[in-house]
């Protein structure tokens, strides 16, 4: 017996593990469930675990202390040797787990894994999703940069919506009256010691039912699940026709964490660790926050909704959508798995992963905010000046001056908020364009008290100008009648 | 063994439990109101204070500037977050309007723009008119203000929390900006 053995012996003796280990790794598998598919699994729960270790390393140097946390992660991407790339991996790291995560649940949802007997798994595994982006959201506070702030000024407004309680919730989420010192601690908390904690015992006891319920079988169309037989189905196929987890199908699963692992840390040394951006000093106003990438859909929803919805959306929505989740096992426990069979199952996934998809594409051009410096940044293109009236391009200095740009593009640039106003001269009249600019509406404020008469006319002067060369401008045809009968009445009279 | 041994024990595992769930609430009490200091503390308005925002001449009439105070509520390791800022318009003589600069819709900075008269919020598109009421966009109100008072020449707001549209009740609201 070599030496090492009797190591080994000498702690199995004691620890009597052995058998329990064995039995873990060579319990059966349906064969055809040793797939590409069910990977998805075990790379989240691989991610989580470099999150630790890195987490673990950035702990080292970060300190979680408002007037310094800045400081620190400055020191941690130039004056710590490669503590930029565990930065890095770290913030990368993030991005991987959410998306994981979440292609994970969607696989799980296809292939109808949530129903019996695996509803508690399912459920286990809703929370664990609450969780990673509960870490992902208190990680981007612990960059405590300017986006840190603002993103925490967010959370705390959205909290402040709470009917009765709201300016209780406000200060517990904030930890004082403010976003300050405590607010960071008690960030640094949950990201460190509350939500790690709990996504450790919740992994375990996921990963338990998934060893003592055996990993769901390959959905086949036609083949339904009943509380009554399921089990016992189960079992007669993994006997005829399973193979022992380790190792003839774990190899797909390390395989894949490998790629991950690698994909992580490539995106890491390529692109670099994220921010931190400015100091988080409020005082710096001139400051455009954005969410993290898996945020931006809400912060897009925020923008897009109704004003009236809001409040409703806010506090009612996440209840709608976690109950919806949590209950879809009880609802849908038995029946078909194969999303061949399962239409709505499959348009409710495409619509709701469409719907996020364009909402964080919208984020990432934000049309609903004013671009604050388009109005000093852009000039008036040449070909809407040449050839035209001073009283005309009066208007367009106007244009520029009042910031009208910030909202409103012309020429291929400016703010989205409002239309395009390149052809603007075709959709409106010169006395619809002076309502316009003076009383606002349709959602543009209203510019009577800051613009003098002969302001206005100059601008819409301008905007009059602003048609294609083959279209002619917009003409209200009863005023078109009275001042062709004012000019036959007084022929020297101004058409 | 009798019967009494067993009930006895059973009066202990008893005994046990009482004495565990006596040690848990009496751990649990302080825990409780460790945790909701941050409410309690600031009860009876206690997170608001008098802070001077500067003299009198530093604020031209007819005009809006962006003013900076020391949260009055505050530690030594806040660091930049101390510095709150907040817009002054100096409507005409002693009366003024001091702004929160957080939108009154999801608390993001406004920004001011004195050519065309508005405050713009670079988040989601809340425009706001120089009084503070609402222009366009998402907010649900008008801006948030600080009451204020001139003492000594110096002008002085009542601050010391985060304006939202629940922690805006402690301060000073508009009769015309709120349209709920």
């Amino acid at each position: 017996m070599s030496r090492l053995a009797k190591i080994g012996d000498w702690f199995e003796q004691r620890l009597k593990i052995w058998p329990m280990v064995r039995e873990t790794a060579e319990h059966r598998v349906p064969t055809k469930s040793a797939s590409w598919f069910y990977v998805f699994g075990s790379a989240a729960l691989t991610v989580f675990m470099l999150q630790i270790f890195t987490g673990i390393m950035l702990a080292l140097i970060y300190v979680p202390s408002a007037g310094e946390a800045w400081n620190s992660l400055q020191y941690l991407n130039h004056g710590v040797t490669l503590g930029w790339f565990l930065r890095a991996a770290h913030g990368w790291g993030s991005n991987f787990m959410v998306a994981i995560v979440l292609i994970h649940m969607v696989q799980v949802a296809m292939f109808g894994a949530y129903k019996f007997p695996r509803e508690l798994t399912w459920i286990v595994g809703v929370f664990l999703l609450l969780m990673t982006l509960g870490m992902a959201f208190t990680g981007q506070v612990l960059r405590f940069d300017q986006d840190a702030y603002w993103g925490l000024g967010i959370g705390a407004s959205i909290c402040g919506r709470v009917p009765f309680i709201g300016a209780w919730v406000v200060h517990l989420l904030l930890g004082g009256p403010i976003i300050a010192g405590d607010t960071l601690s008690r960030f640094f908390a949950f990201h460190v010691f509350v939500i790690p904690g709990l996504l450790i015992a919740f992994v375990s006891v996921h990963l338990l039912m998934v060893l003592k319920l055996g990993i769901n079988d390959w959905p086949m169309p036609g083949r339904l699940v009943r509380r009554s037989t399921y089990v016992q189905e189960y079992e007669e196929e993994v006997h005829k026709d399973g193979i022992p987890f380790v190792p003839d199908a774990v190899w797909k699963d390390m395989i894949f964490a490998a790629v991950v692992i690698g994909s992580v840390l490539a995106c890491a040394a390529f692109f670099g660790p994220y921010g931190p951006s400015g100091q988080p000093d409020p005082t710096i106003v001139q400051t455009v926050p954005k969410p993290d990438y898996f945020f931006q859909w809400l912060y897009a929803l925020l923008a897009l909704l109704p004003p009236q919805m809001e409040t409703v959306a806010l506090l009612v929505g996440p209840v709608v959508i976690i109950g919806f989740l949590v209950l879809l096992p009880f609802v849908a426990g038995e029946g078909e798995k194969s999303w061949k069979r399962r239409p709505i199952a499959v348009v409710t996934i495409a619509l709701t992963a469409v719907t996020l998809g364009t909402l964080t594409h919208y984020a990432s051009y934000t049309p609903w905010s004013p671009i604050m410096d388009a109005w000093s940044g852009d000039p008036v293109p040449v070909r809407y000046l040449d050839g035209r009236s001073p009283l005309e391009r009066q208007g367009s200095a106007i244009f520029q001056e009042k910031q009208c740009r910030n909202c409103h593009s012309i020429g291929g640039s400016g703010g989205l908020r409002g239309p395009t106003l390149d052809s603007v001269a075709v959709r409106m009249t010169h006395d619809q364009l002076v309502r316009q600019v003076v009383q606002g509406g349709g959602n543009m404020p209203a510019y009577g008290k800051n613009l003098n008469p002969a302001e206005v006319a100059a601008l819409v002067s301008f905007l009059d100008t602003l048609h294609p060369a083959n279209q002619p401008p917009a003409r209200d045809a009863a005023r078109q009648i009275s001042e062709q009968s004012e000019h036959s009445a007084t022929p020297a009279g101004k058409q | 063994m009798s019967d009494r041994d067993v009930s006895r024990r059973q009066f202990f595992v008893k005994l046990g439990l009482v004495f565990n769930g006596l040690a848990a609430l009496v751990l649990a009490t302080p825990v409780v109101g460790y945790l909701l200091a941050p409410i309690m503390r600031g009860e009876g308005g206690r997170y608001r204070k008098w802070v001077s925002l500067g003299e009198l001449d530093e604020f031209p009439e007819g005009q809006t500037r962006l003013a900076k105070y020391k949260n009055p509520i505050s530690n030594t390791w806040d660091g930049e977050t101390d510095n709150i800022p907040c817009w002054v318009r100096r409507v005409q003589g002693e009366t003024f309007q001091v702004f929160a600069i957080n939108c009154a819709h999801l608390g993001c900075p406004v920004r001011w723009f004195p050519q065309s008269g508005l405050f713009m919020c670079p988040c989601h598109g809340g425009v706001y008119y120089r009084d503070g009421s609402r222009a366009s966009g998402p907010p649900p109100r008008g801006l948030f203000e600080y009451p204020y008072k001139v003492e000594n020449g110096h002008l002085m707001i009542e601050a010391g929390q985060l304006p939202t549209l629940s922690t805006s009740a402690s301060l000073h609201q508009r009769s015309k900006g709120c349209q709920g």
